[in-house]
């Protein structure tokens, strides 16, 4: 089965606000796209309403494969050791080797630390291997570069290119610059409605 | 798929399973018997009489304390989008946890409340239709108390406004449950197990609603 997402004329509206409206896009297997924009701009909205969390205000989509979301929220116990926490999303998701991607993440040496004790960036790390460990052919990354520090960041640009290259499908959301080959990008600015006449009531 | 959630929550919920503080509503459980003699004086014709209805309202009480952990951390920790992406419903999310939850309070509490009918001076008799009631009525209280949990989950202050939304929703139950104390007889504890069992029924579905309905807020 071949990877595939695709949003046709998608509008999104928080509260009283139209965040954004006329976005379309359609993404085959091997496709990065960079969603940018401001902070506050609708870009978190955007990739929720991509993973189905969130019903779009108009419009519709439509996706062929699993879809991995990894937001500012980890998922994980904070109580409980890494090890117990990205545990139970392994039974969840029947992966039986976890190894490869906790070696990828660098995360061997904090198996025994409590959730609450990580950092952000250790956080992120840990939910990115239990993305990895998912197998998901398409990836939704909500600002999958902050708090990393550039060892880590370029490890997270290298994992996005090796799964776009063996099928795989990633939106990223992020402010700052990714550094990964043969990006498309979108600027969430230009589907913000006009700020007179366009406010919904 | 449903093991391991009931195993996760069973380990955060169930009390001496590692985590602290799940211990406490059984432990609040044997303080309330344990304090009411001191507090009422100890003429036993008293405490025969009205020890049923003091364990009825320690068991409501002992429901309402684990409310405030049974929802809300996992809704903010995003727990309930990432099983909703592996295509696991609310609905059963919820019902897992009614399980874990009821598995973690409703035993402990009938088996509780031995030594508390020992401290009380409860006579065989009335022991007899205070444990059958609380087997009738806690998975009741389990019930509510989750629908409520997950109605609040997303509202700052929601856990002290879960306490009081609980307490008319178990009115039935404790009506019935320890109505049959004044009566002596167990015939009432029939509607008791049939109001619990309603409440067990509706109670993953509207929980579901409820976080799915948190999503878009």
């Amino acid at each position: 089965m071949q990877a595939r997402l695709s949003a046709n004329d998608l509008a999104c509206r928080r509260g009283e606000r139209l965040l954004f409206r006329g976005l379309s896009l359609d993404l085959a297997a091997g496709d990065v796209l960079h969603v940018r924009g401001a902070n506050g701009i609708g870009k978190s909205s955007l990739l929720r309403i991509l993973a189905g969390l969130l019903a779009p205000y108009a419009g519709d989509i439509a996706s062929e494969g699993g879809v991995a979301l990894l937001d500012e929220r980890p998922a994980l116990d904070l109580d409980a050791p890494l090890r117990k926490a990205l545990g139970f999303w392994q039974a969840v998701d029947g992966c039986g080797s976890p190894q490869g991607a906790l070696q990828a993440m660098e995360l061997e040496p904090l198996m025994d630390v409590p959730v609450r004790y990580l950092s952000t960036g250790q956080r992120k790390r840990a939910a990115m291997a239990s993305i990895l460990n998912r197998a998901a052919p398409i990836w939704l990354l909500d600002e999958p570069l902050s708090g990393l520090d550039t060892d880590a960041q370029a490890k997270f640009a290298s994992l996005i290119h090796s799964h776009v290259g063996g099928g795989g499908i990633c939106v990223l959301a992020s402010h700052q610059p990714v550094a990964v080959e043969g990006l498309k990008s979108i600027e969430l600015a230009d589907f913000v409605p006009e700020p007179k006449g366009e406010h919904v009531a | 798929m449903m093991w391991p959630l009931l195993k996760r929550d069973l380990a955060r919920f169930f009390p001496f399973a590692g985590s602290g503080g799940a211990a406490l509503p059984l432990l609040f459980f044997l303080a309330v018997a344990m304090l009411y003699p001191f507090a009422v004086g100890p003429q036993p014709e008293l405490l025969a009489k009205t020890g049923g209805g003091v364990i009825w309202i320690a068991a409501l009480l002992a429901a309402i304390l684990p409310l405030e952990r049974l929802v809300a951390s996992d809704m903010e920790l995003g727990v309930f989008d990432q099983l909703r992406l592996r295509g696991i419903a609310e609905e059963s999310v919820m019902a897992v946890r009614m399980i874990a939850h009821w598995l973690s309070f409703g035993p402990l509490l009938i088996l509780a409340s031995f030594p508390a009918a020992a401290l009380l001076g409860l006579d065989g008799a009335t022991l007899h239709v205070v444990l059958l009631g609380l087997l009738a009525g806690t998975p009741g209280l389990a019930a509510a108390g989750l629908m409520i949990a997950a109605l609040t989950a997303s509202l700052r202050g929601g856990a002290a406004l879960s306490g009081l939304l609980l307490i008319p929703l178990c009115l039935p139950i404790l009506i019935f449950g320890a109505g049959a104390l004044a009566r002596g007889d167990t015939a009432s504890l029939g509607f008791a197990a049939a109001i619990s069992l309603l409440l067990v029924a509706i109670a993953p579905f509207a929980a579901g609603a409820a976080i799915k309905a948190a999503r878009e807020g």
